[in-house]
């Protein structure tokens, strides 16, 4: 036993005398660059969607490679970047969807954080067909059709009457008004995920089962499946002001960004960056597809997007 | 006297229990059918009351900014740094860590064989080599590094606990409350205020961690001191020892090797942990399984989850391994191999400092990209050929247990399922179970959110039931016999530490989003820790005991069920109250894949922040959930128990 692990030693010894002399030294390698302007360190949170990592591999690229910066990405949720600004540890969110709550707690209230208008990303939220069902069925693009077909789309979870798969747990949700309200025989079942929801469409599609669900755009799901949206009473301005009585579409979104009141205040460079950024939704799927479908890392997916799309990022620099 | 007079007790009133519990059933359904619907407090997923809203009001109340936090918060933060600095992250102006992959594989292993055996030294050195193969070196040090902190604090903390606990029984009663909340409490809730306290960073991360990874082994080395033979003590007593001098000499190293399974799964809950804590930014391979997650790449996760598994199974080998050596001074020939060795690692931590071949790991081999494949066509494949199959076995299940269970449950107005539980708990544990579930009844329908408490209780039950079976059956083959022990052990440490999001995409995709999906997957994550309980009191039972058994012709089903299981019994009390807070563990998780209930009212109050009050208070559910049905399953046992303790503390199982 011990004669076997010396053998090994004397054997492990020997390989590396003889492999050792070789190779590069620590520290030979050519120091990075140093940026040409001042930004110093830029902290930017990344929220777990691949369209918020399409806007900050684009966004931190163009910051390192432009502007000289040290790019912090910071993995957060959503609720934790906006608590980041007040403590100084997150400077921008480049894609926030609504939180109304969250802007009166924290730009109105504390006055940590600053709107800095919109990121050019149109949010639309609704109920999706997989494309099969909405190619065989039509009439179910319709609200008003969705009664009649109801038993259809029954499960084990669903009691008895059709399922509405719910419920990415991030996102506000009224369907269960909305099914009180339009007097829809389904219920609510909370799929709980975002996987859980690709996962059911992906099912759905692959084996030709009906399904209907909650979704949203952009997602970069919608390159591998183009889903179909059902249409639901027309959005007015006020009809979802009483949640309990919603009876009506989810209105469009505009999405946008926010940074730390201090960011704003130091000038940096960063911070007109941000400011100036904006791109519209076909861009941030070219993004999100190179990272989701061809595997790309996030950087190199900057990279490719920047180098067809420089006039674009010319303008956000203010060249 | 008292045992006889105790067993003649239960063997009059045995029966006539069990027909009591059988009307009482029997009436629930009746009212059941009767008062479907009424009172049956439902609350709809966007709905609040009046303390969720207050809740969510005064979430921020502790607040940040006080001196004592921040100075923990540096603390662990440095500690955190430092073992990143020295195994993980460029440092001191150096563009790689202190020790690169080859100090760290060559220390490894040295440290494995100096306190294990030559086995595990190999063990660890293929492992860690395994993992730098699969292209993940650095993601598994900052891993490592922040799993070693949590781990360390874990056990600086939670042994002497345990110890107190285990010689007090003020101190065990309080201490198991504590620890249940701790272990149920789902991590989500206080993971936004912990950032609040702990900023977000290392230090916020390895306080998550360490608060879900302490229990077990406080748990254990409680269980492992009330375990030592009365005997023992006394007998140390009349030869006259102190009471420093029986714990050191008596207690302690009569309990060691139970303690040991305690660091393991202290070891393997922080490994549990990492996905969770990569929400907060914690670093590491729960980034990577995250971001694959994003675009459910399940071969990339499953890459990454086996890379925790390694690093699990190796902690896990070296720790049993240094647990179970015999404490004695080394041989001059080991003396001197040591010395041997020592040189060798150090001539390899500076070959890992000085060039970058053994700086950093080669990147050639790219076994990550490989595993990645498979595992997506092996995924594919099962559920292709499986498929149809198993959404059959769900319905079947749903439909023939859980619906009926869950609409007992849901549809009851609240006040018959808190009579019918409370009486259900005096019938079972007198008042000892009928109290707490009271008092945690009471609780739940505070918490306004009894309707989904109840289906997650539906589920909870299911699931506990099939674990506990499943974990006995285990426990009792793997506890009697070595060879199947050493072949199950990797799986079951794979279902403890693989992250349950790699494997809840496949079972999405066989079982569709569904209540059964998320029993399934706390199954597979609760089973092991009940298996390794019961299988470690199986293997504690006096080998003369077993042997006298055998020596009068008892059967092997006679020797399992007459001698060791009831010898056991506190091990199996242990493992099933084990068992059924692993499944409340995984509430949440469950809520993600089509649960809904508590679970998902958890993950929405994490997400949206005017939701917080109420995933709180589900989260708070959840814990009295667990409590409850603690409580009345161990005062249960103590009730039926045939045997008088024969040990420590026992009145309190």
């Amino acid at each position: 036993m011990t004669n076997k692990l010396r053998s090994a030693g004397v054997l492990t010894a020997v390989a590396l005398a003889l492999t050792a002399c070789g190779g590069a030294k620590v520290g030979e390698a050519a120091k990075p660059a140093e940026g040409a302007k001042e930004c110093g360190t830029f902290n930017l949170a990344v929220s777990p969607w691949v369209g918020y990592e399409a806007n900050a591999a684009v966004v931190a690229y163009v910051a390192t490679k432009d502007l000289g910066c040290k790019v912090v990405k910071k993995n957060l949720k959503e609720e934790i970047s906006w608590q980041g600004f007040g403590t100084g540890e997150v400077d921008a969110v480049l894609e926030n969807w609504g939180h109304e709550d969250l802007k009166k707690k924290y730009v109105t209230d504390q006055k940590v954080a600053v709107e800095v208008g919109p990121s050019g990303n149109k949010g639309v939220i609704g109920w999706y067909l997989p494309p099969w069902l909405a190619e065989a069925q039509p009439e179910l693009k319709d609200w008003k059709n969705l009664n009649k077909a109801a038993a259809q789309f029954k499960t084990s979870e669903s009691g008895g009457k059709g399922q509405l798969l719910d419920g990415d747990p991030s996102f506000v949700t009224n369907d269960e008004a909305l099914v009180k309200n339009l007097k829809l025989d389904y219920k609510v079942v909370y799929a709980g995920s975002e996987t859980a929801l690709i996962q059911a469409f992906r099912d759905a599609e692959k084996n030709k089962k009906p399904v209907i669900g909650y979704f949203y755009e952009p997602q970069w799901f919608f390159n591998e499946l183009k889903l179909v949206k059902v249409d639901l009473p027309k959005w007015t301005e006020g009809c979802d002001a009483d949640p309990a009585k919603v009876a009506c579409d989810y209105p469009a979104y505009e999405l946008d960004k926010i940074v730390s009141k201090k960011f704003a205040d130091s000038g940096s460079p960063a911070y007109e960056l941000v400011k100036k950024f904006s791109w519209t939704n076909d861009d941030q799927n070219v993004v999100a597809k190179y990272i989701a479908e061809d595997k790309m890392p996030p950087d190199a997916a900057a990279e490719k997007w920047v180098k067809d799309n420089q006039s674009k990022v010319d303008a956000w620099l203010g060249k | 006297m008292a045992s006889i007079t105790g067993s003649v007790e239960i063997r009059v009133r045995r029966p006539r229990r069990g027909v009591i519990v059988g009307v009482l059933l029997v009436a629930w359904v009746a009212a059941w059918f009767l008062l479907r619907g009424v009172n049956t407090l439902s609350l709809g997923g966007q709905e609040t009351t009046g303390l969720h809203r207050w809740l969510t009001e005064h979430r921020d109340f502790l607040g940040s900014g006080n001196a004592f936090l921040d100075a923990i918060r540096v603390a662990v933060d440095q500690l955190v740094i430092l073992f990143q600095a020295v195994i993980a992250q460029p440092s001191y102006g150096r563009p790689v860590p202190v020790i690169g992959w080859l100090g760290v594989v060559a220390l490894s292993a040295y440290l494995a064989w100096a306190f294990g055996n030559w086995k595990v030294a190999l063990l660890a050195a293929a492992g860690l080599t395994f993992v730098g193969l699969q292209g993940l070196w650095q993601e598994a040090m900052d891993t490592l590094s922040l799993t070693l902190a949590a781990v360390l604090l874990a056990l600086l903390i939670g042994i002497p606990l345990g110890i107190w606990a285990g010689l007090s029984n003020r101190a065990f009663r309080v201490a198991t409350l504590v620890l249940d909340l701790m272990q149920t409490l789902p991590t989500f809730v206080y993971l936004a205020p912990l950032t609040l306290f702990f900023a977000i960073g290392p230090a916020a991360a390895t306080i998550a961690t360490l608060i879900y990874a302490a229990p077990p082994v406080v748990r254990l080395t409680a269980h492992a001191i009330r375990s030592v033979p009365s005997e023992s003590v006394e007998a140390a007593r009349s030869l006259g020892s102190t009471h420093g001098q029986t714990l050191l000499k008596v207690l302690l190293p009569m309990s060691r090797s139970t303690v040991v399974v305690g660091i393991n799964q202290t070891i393997m809950a922080a490994l549990s942990m990492v996905t969770v804590a990569a929400l907060i930014d914690a670093p590491g391979l729960g980034q990577t399984v995250l971001k694959a997650l994003q675009t459910l790449d399940v071969g990339v996760a499953f890459n990454a989850g086996l890379a925790i598994v390694v690093l699990a199974i190796v902690l896990d080998r070296v720790t049993t391994a240094a647990g179970d050596r015999p404490w004695r001074t080394a041989s001059i020939r080991r003396k001197v191999l040591l010395g041997v060795g020592g040189i060798a690692v150090l001539v390899a931590i500076w070959f890992s400092r000085t060039y970058i071949w053994a700086a950093e790991f080669p990147s050639g081999a790219n076994l990550g990209s490989r595993i990645a494949v498979a595992a997506t066509d092996v995924t594919n494949w099962v559920q292709d050929v499986f498929g149809g199959f198993t959404f059959g076995v769900r319905d079947a299940v749903t439909k023939g247990v859980l619906n009926p269970l869950e609409a007992l449950l849901t549809e009851s107005p609240w006040w018959l399922v808190a009579v019918v539980v409370v009486t259900l708990a005096a019938l079972l544990g007198s008042w000892q179970g009928a109290v707490p579930a009271a008092l945690c009844l009471g609780l739940l329908v505070v918490t306004g959110v009894w309707h989904d408490a109840m289906v997650t209780l539906a589920s909870t039950l299911l699931a506990t039931v099939v674990v506990v079976a499943a974990g006995l059956m285990l426990g009792v083959w793997t506890g009697r016999n070595h060879r199947a022990d050493s072949w199950l052990r990797p799986v079951l440490d794979a279902g403890q530490t693989m992250p349950p999001f790699v494997y809840l995409v496949p079972f999405l995709a066989l079982f569709g989003t569904s209540r059964f999906t998320a029993i399934a997957a706390a199954v597979v994550f609760a089973i092991p820790v009940t298996t390794k309980i019961v299988a470690d009191g199986i293997r504690a039972v006096p080998v003369a005991t077993v042997e006298a058994a055998n020596s009068v012709g008892s059967s092997t089903w006679q020797v399992i069920s007459k001698v060791q299981l009831p010898v056991a019994r506190r091990a199996i009390t242990l493992a099933v109250n084990q068992g059924l807070i692993y499944v409340l563990s995984m509430v949440v998780v469950g809520g993600l894949v089509g649960a809904g209930a508590l679970g998902y009212d958890v993950a929405a109050g994490f997400a949206q922040s005017e939701l917080y009050g109420k995933g709180l208070a589900a989260g708070l559910a959840i814990v009295l959930l667990g409590v409850m049905l603690d409580r009345i399953t161990q005062a249960a046992a103590r009730r039926t128990r045939k045997f008088r303790g024969t040990v420590r503390g026992d009145n309190l199982w």
